[in-house]
């Protein structure tokens, strides 16, 4: 059952002096119930505009196309009453980037899942704020015996699973994870994608990630849509991608060959301004199979939008 | 050669975050200091860049004792480090262009007659175009501000390089340049590499020996 479809989102900001900075373009992908989609690329993108544009948190200077349906609200057009009433908390969690800059310092946590549960959910009364807040800790992994601590006193795993479990308590269909792995040590962005992917298979939410880490996508998502240049350019299954036959798209490649597992290689040159995008394909600079056809820019096919895209059998190459 | 001996250091008296911890980087050797976030890594890094004063222990430049730190180092000590931050956005001025926060160094130690020759060398070795260098930290992005402040990092033609997280923050392929920009700058110059860091795959990939911290995590994160 799909919980979210995006259909022709774009977003552009007007710049003092006309000048029009395309920051998404034409973004259209799905993500279904029981199922996670990482929406991974470089920083400047696009992708932290697109989490912005389905949250309803974009600057006033920012104009938008297309639509964001989640159930039968389209987000593009919703009012802001709209989206802090009934969207963010409630249809959408959010899991932060950085936790501990997202919890409030100077009260316990215990405190801020009670005041959360009272203001998403219909629990009254003291002793069920108390033990909705506890269970809601538990449903995150958070540990009882911390709830009366305040954020700095948490370790950074156990501040991601206090703001995890905010994100969980108005039992959104959607959870929404904006780099939710940055600066966190390997076992600990395991760890967290783990518990990510677990409200996905035991609660069938479905679950956006946003991510510039290829280990930690690799290790939770179905489905894989690559941002370039403010568009997708690549949106596939995770285990075809990450594994054989590999991406079909020249950046998607790249990208991957410059794990430090892989090739440890960069993709030459930088990636295009946002305000000053080449008519053609946005990544003919940097490309090794670009040709005189990539001068007009590349259709999104089924699955990757590029003129020349890898076919299994040179996967090797 | 580098030599951290028995280094105490911490910013409380009470409660040092790095204890009696030794390690040596030979001539053009790269180390890799391998451990999780918050647990001192860093303030030996900025021990060994003569940024921060331990409380104990000896720091040891090519045999010579390091008797002071921060400003009042000795400059040609100072000069000999170059190091790279995990976040550009807190080590880079904001008020300065790109350009002259590559020079930086050159101004600051009466070297200004190099600053068009080196800041258009160093330039082209990370990747910024001539426009790049132009605007302000707030106008590009984190990987262009990274390679702005690694190119601050070589300016003066450091002996040693310190690089913390270098490349936590960013992308695959925007990682894998800045390494094999720093690379390119070891094999011409021979110097010597510290590369501080959590990502075990990172760091056995870019060193030729990697150390793993090991006092056990008892410090909270840094916020
Ligand atoms: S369209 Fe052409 S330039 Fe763009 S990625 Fe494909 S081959 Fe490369």
């Amino acid at each position: 059952m799909t919980v979210l479809s995006v259909r022709g989102l774009s977003v552009r900001f007007l710049m003092p002096g006309g000048r029009r900075v395309a920051a998404v373009t034409d973004a259209h992908f799905d993500a279904a119930a029981g199922e996670c989609l990482a929406l991974i690329g470089e920083s400047g993108c696009g992708k932290s505009v697109l989490v912005s544009a389905l949250l309803g948190l974009l600057p006033a200077n920012a104009q938008t196309a297309g639509e964001a349906r989640l159930g039968d609200l389209d987000l593009l057009a919703a009012d802001e009453r709209t989206l802090a009433r009934t969207v963010r908390g409630r249809r959408i969690g959010l899991i932060p980037q950085s936790p501990a800059a997202h919890l409030t310092p100077v009260r316990t946590i215990r405190s801020q899942l009670e005041e959360t549960v009272a203001a998403l959910t219909g629990v009254r009364g003291r002793a069920a704020l108390r033990s909705a807040a506890e269970q809601a800790a538990r449903r995150a992994a958070f540990p009882e015996d911390h709830l009366d601590r305040h954020p700095h006193e948490l370790s950074g795993g156990l501040a991601q699973r206090a703001a995890t479990a905010l994100a969980l308590v108005g039992d959104a269909p959607l959870l929404l994870a904006d780099e939710p792995t940055t600066g966190l040590d390997r076992d600990l962005v395991d760890h967290t994608v783990d518990e990510l992917r677990r409200h996905v298979d035991t609660a069938g939410r479905a679950l956006l990630v946003i991510t510039h880490d290829l280990a930690a996508a690799e290790r939770v998502a179905d489905r894989v849509a690559v941002m370039y240049a403010g568009r997708v350019v690549e949106l596939t299954d995770a285990d075809a991608f990450f594994g054989a036959p590999g991406p079909r798209h020249p950046y998607s490649r790249g990208l991957l060959r410059a794990l430090p597992d892989r090739a440890f290689t960069a993709i030459p040159g930088m990636p295009p301004e946002l305000g000053n995008l080449p008519d053609g394909c946005a990544f003919a600079a940097r490309c090794d199979r670009a040709a005189a056809t990539c001068a007009t820019r590349p259709p999104m096919t089924a699955t990757v939008a590029c003129h020349h895209p890898y076919v299994p059998e040179d996967s090797h190459a | 050669m580098l030599e951290l001996r028995a280094i105490t250091a911490g910013y409380e008296r009470h409660a040092p975050v790095v204890r009696d911890f030794s390690l040596t980087v030979g001539p053009g050797e790269v180390v890799g200091l391998l451990g999780p976030s918050g647990c001192g890594k860093s303030t030996l890094a900025r021990v060994a860049a003569l940024l921060h004063r331990p409380d104990s222990g000896t720091l040891l430049l090519d045999g010579e004792p390091v008797r002071h730190w921060r400003h009042r180092a000795a400059r040609a000590q100072r000069t000999a480090f170059g190091v790279v931050f995990q976040q550009p956005r807190l080590a880079a001025d904001p008020r300065l262009r790109l350009a002259h926060l590559i020079a930086e160094p050159l101004y600051a130690t009466g070297r200004r007659s190099e600053v068009p020759d080196r800041v258009t060398e160093l330039a082209s070795a990370v990747g910024l175009t001539p426009d790049l260098l132009t605007r302000r930290p707030h106008e590009v992005s984190d990987g262009q501000l990274q390679r702005a402040c690694l190119a601050r990092a070589l300016v003066l033609r450091p002996r040693w390089l310190i690089c913390d997280e270098m490349t936590a923050m960013l992308d695959a392929s925007t990682g894998a340049a800045l390494v094999a920009v720093v690379e390119a700058y070891r094999s011409t110059t021979g110097a010597a590499l510290l590369a501080v860091g959590h990502d075990r795959t990172l760091l056995n990939r870019w060193c030729g020996r990697t150390v793993h911290w090991e006092t056990s995590c008892e410090v909270p994160e840094a916020s």
